[in-house]
């Protein structure tokens, strides 16, 4: 186990090595270069292009921290905004805000440690094994040739002048090899370490990026109970109100002709009453839009089930929940899984949609499946823009993969916890 | 008959006790939390009860699980759940130990007094009133299947009234035809969709029931 481990680190030791030396002082260079240029006017255009591989690298490099020591090393970068402008103004606006971002100098940093410190950690990692092999092949009689052909050969502090002293290189050799078994794996530890302790926001960076994400979604958040405010209004105003109005002159009218036309009245009776059982639908699909009572009744397992019955095709459901939510978070995930769900009912057409609901470390997560069109819509404007808005304002997130053909995918994950005990409401 | 009705909203508990009463049914008790319900159940074993889904203390689906609870410390004891809202999920609930004797309607049905008297009877002697808004939703949802393609739109229709918890008779005064007509149309029903046939209303609405829901 472990010296496969010390194998695998001296491979991953290697090629980070190379790729440090080649990669950091490449872009090093270009970089430094691209931005001295931009007096020239090249550098304008070359700066975005060489920034973006930079980041690509570090990118990379990440994701290599992830994957071969566990090190989680956050994306510290700005996002540009929505509404950059095309051509050379884009260009150079692009610019600055790169030059603006203070994680494009600390990449800078980053690659002048890399190409020195980087570099000999990833060197301390891979070269014990290599090192140790060595000093066996002089023992084996490659010293030989190399003395007698006047070669002046040090294995470490050991000079090579004789079978005993090759032996000894031998020898240390294999003291090497077990050092490796324990030092490699920590080198290469250090090596991310070293990686992390620059390529991560510093906490100045992560909050300010946490401060604009938290703006963000509390503007969506607002927008977007606002503008349910002024739908329920709309509806109450031209479904319901108009409704009791109608029900209301009716009366008045029924009570006028009731001696007089008793036939009259009682037609008009029924027309009132078909009235007031419209007036009540309408508020009822109104209710279902605000606060489905399912979901203030059951919670958001139940609701879900009873929401995926109410489709036109079946829908496999598969719900594990430990309690309830927080009202909001069930409300947003309910809306959620309602809007997918009737998404892949009218524009994908799907005959099959497999939905599962469950709760684990943390962090409530949504899997809607079905077998439908694909190629589903993701862009501003989009259902699915919305949902991920609103769920923005919980640090909840939307994935979608949906190839055209099908079939289509969507998550959502919402960090928060549960409570196992019936909430009273009102 | 003696009727236990459990609401939380004086007006619509007055109303519904003066609408009961005006049809001749002995009020056994009008109460308006989960926990006075239970109590009444237990101990007035009325001929029917008329429960609201969301009842206090908590205004969840107390009133639901409350007459789920007595039917089953009393097989069969009969319950007409009212609602503002119909869920197929809760009606699944409510038909899932098949003993008849339940019913399942919006609260709008009140508005017609003579139907929903009729289902507080029906109820009472052991039949089943199901809102036609959950048929509706399940047969909307088979539509697109061979089976129910094969039915013809007046074989629908009693199909619907069937699942409702009509008996013959009732629904040949609706679709102003002969009983005779009806048993016939129910029997190719159940010929097409390959369900044994029954006399006993009750056994019918599940049975077709079960059927809409398969798959």
């Amino acid at each position: 186990m472990r010296v496969r481990n010390a194998l695998r680190t001296t491979a991953q030791g290697f090629a980070l090595a190379f790729i440090t030396l080649t990669g950091s002082i490449t872009l090093f260079v270009l970089t430094v270069l691209s931005i001295a240029f931009i007096m020239l006017g090249v550098g304008l255009i070359t700066t975005p292009l060489v920034l973006s591989a930079v980041r690509g690298f570090a990118n990379f490099r990440r994701l290599k921290a992830a994957e071969w020591a566990g090190i989680t090393i956050p994306v510290p970068y700005r996002p540009f905004p929505s509404d950059m402008r095309t051509g050379f103004t884009g260009q150079v606006e692009r610019c600055t805000l790169l030059l603006k971002d203070p994680a494009t100098w600390r990449d800078l940093l980053w690659m002048f440690t890399d190409m020195i410190a980087g570099y000999v950690t990833a060197l301390l990692s891979f070269i014990f094994i290599p090192y140790a092999i060595y000093g066996w092949v002089l023992a084996a009689g490659v010293w030989r040739p190399i003395v007698h052909n006047g070669g002046n050969e040090w294995y470490a502090f050991i000079p090579i002048s004789s079978q005993f002293t090759a032996n000894l290189a031998a020898l240390l050799g294999l003291v090497f090899l077990v050092v490796s078994l324990y030092v490699s794996p920590l080198m290469l530890r250090g090596h991310f370490l070293l990686c992390r302790s620059l390529l991560a926001p510093t906490p100045q960076m992560a909050l300010t990026a946490r401060v604009e994400r938290l703006t963000t979604t509390r503007h969506d958040a607002v927008d977007n109970s606002a503008a349910e405010l002024r739908r329920i209004e709309r509806d109450l105003h031209d479904g319901a109100q108009a409704r009791l109005v109608a029900m209301g002159m009716s009366l008045g009218t029924i009570e006028a002709l009731i001696e007089k036309d008793p036939q009259q009245a009682k037609k008009m009776l029924s027309m009132a009453r078909a009235n007031s059982a419209e007036a009540l639908s309408e508020l009822r699909d109104l209710v279902r839009g605000i606060h489905p009572p399912v979901l203030a009744e059951r919670g958001l397992g139940d609701a879900v089930r009873a929401l995926a019955l109410r489709m036109p095709m079946p829908v496999e459901t598969d719900v594990d929940l430990p309690g309830r939510f927080e009202e909001p978070v069930e409300a947003a995930a309910y809306f959620a899984v309602s809007e997918v769900l009737t998404n892949a009912a009218k524009h994908a057409e799907a005959e099959r949609v497999w939905l599962d609901v469950h709760y684990a470390a943390g962090m409530l997560r949504i899997a809607v499946t079905d077998n439908g069109l694909g190629g589903v819509d993701t862009t501003l404007g989009s259902g699915l823009a919305g949902i991920e808005r609103r769920l923005g304002a919980f640090d909840g997130l939307l994935a979608v993969n949906s190839p055209i053909g099908g079939p289509t995918m969507v998550t959502l994950e919402i960090p928060c916890e549960p409570y196992p005990a019936r909430p009273t409401m009102r | 008959m003696r009727v236990v009705v459990a609401e939380d909203l004086f007006l619509l508990r007055d109303g519904l006790v003066r609408m009961l009463e005006a049809y001749d049914f002995e009020i056994a008790a009008a109460v308006e939390t989960g926990p006075e319900l239970t109590r009444a159940l237990a101990e007035l074993k009325p001929d029917v009860a008329v429960v609201d889904v969301r009842l206090p203390p908590s205004f969840t689906d107390e009133g639901l699980q409350c007459a789920l609870a007595a039917r089953r410390a009393t097989p069969g004891l009969p319950v007409l759940v009212l609602s503002q809202h119909v869920e197929q999920l809760y009606a699944r609930e409510l038909l899932a130990d098949g003993s008849g004797g339940i019913g399942y309607l919006l609260k709008d049905r009140v508005f017609d007094a003579d139907q929903f008297i009729d289902a507080v009877r029906r109820v009472a002697a052991g039949g089943t009133a199901m809102d036609p808004q959950v048929i509706s939703q399940l047969l909307s949802r088979r539509s697109q299947d061979k089976p129910m393609g094969n039915l013809t739109p007046r074989e629908k229709e009693v199909m619907e009234l069937m699942a409702q918890g009509r008996s013959n008779a009732a629904i040949a005064a609706q679709l102003f035809v002969t009983e005779r007509a009806v048993a016939k149309h129910t029997s190719n029903i159940f010929g097409k969709l390959g369900m044994s046939p029954s006399d006993d209303d009750n056994r019918r609405v599940l049975a077709v029931l079960a059927y809409l829901d398969r798959g």
